[in-house]
């Protein structure tokens, strides 16, 4: 019980510095970089979680393509150090506050829905979020949002497309 | 890991807060962006836990297309600032105010 709260904890450390980190770099590079730390670290809470599948998912889609897709545009613009306006008097103060009521009450939310002191000890099914039991669930209850998951991501790449061509002939 | 739910659920709670924090201080569009993507793992992070404790996949295939929808939503999102790039040469927030009342 111990091991798994020191685990838990470092986990959590590495979850949140690296989020802070993100957010305060003046550089958007290392604020990339950061990310890719933190979704590292959440993908290790999914395999911790019983997660395997949606643990590798979370690295090669998420800390692997999107991340090489923002620093591929990052240092496409040349905007690693782009100066950016101070925006209005006050405003982090007041977003600190409000985030400091938002934890609370998002907290306080998600718990009212469930049992939060129990633990996660209980035994699971065989396989449980293997490949395997992942693909049974995909291909037989959610067949119809899968294929209209293949539309959307279609969609997406044209519309990437079209957007950037499109300044690219204004530009030209 | 043998840990209360509840610490998880806490922990994704904070990611997501820190997640509009970066949204609301900074004015770098590229770091708000990310700080959207922050926000999506926070609730991909509650979406595992509650699998989990209620031994449900289901929770987990929705991560799974949380994932895919995020994958679309950043290739449109990143052509969209490289489109504003192009013609303001600019990629502060408050430059982009064309269609301010």
């Amino acid at each position: 019980m111990t091991g798994d709260w020191l685990i838990f904890a470092a986990l959590a450390l590495i979850a949140v510095i690296s989020a802070v980190m993100m957010i305060t770099s003046r550089n958007t590079v290392y604020s990339a970089l950061f990310l890719v730390l933190d979704f590292t670290a959440i993908a290790v809470f999914y395999l911790l979680l019983q997660a395997p599948f949606i643990a590798m998912v979370q690295i090669t889609v998420y800390a692997g393509a999107i991340m090489v897709l923002f620093l591929f545009v990052i240092m496409l613009l040349g905007v690693e150090q782009a100066a950016t306006s101070p925006g209005l008097p006050l405003q982090a103060p007041v977003a600190i506050v409000l985030a400091f009521a938002l934890v609370i009450l998002l907290g306080y939310g998600l718990l009212q829905q469930g049992d939060g002191q129990g633990g996660l000890a209980a035994v699971l099914a065989e396989g449980f979020g293997s490949p395997i039991a992942i693909g049974d669930l995909l291909f037989e209850s959610y067949l119809i949002p899968f294929e209209a998951t293949s539309v959307l991501l279609l969609v997406a790449i044209i519309g990437a497309i079209f957007l950037t061509a499109r300044a690219r002939r204004q530009a030209g | 890991m043998n840990v209360p739910l509840g610490a998880v659920i806490g922990l994704s709670a904070v990611l997501f807060t820190l997640g509009v924090v970066g949204v609301l201080v900074r004015r770098n569009a590229i770091v708000i962006f990310m700080s959207i993507e922050l926000m999506l793992n926070a609730a991909n992070l509650a979406f595992i836990g509650f699998a989990r404790s209620l031994q449900d996949l289901s929770g987990q295939i929705f991560v799974f297309f949380v994932i895919a929808v995020a994958a679309a939503e950043v290739a449109v999102g990143l052509a969209l600032i490289v489109a504003i790039y192009r013609t303001r040469l600019s990629i502060d927030v408050d430059e982009v105010a064309s269609l301010h009342g």
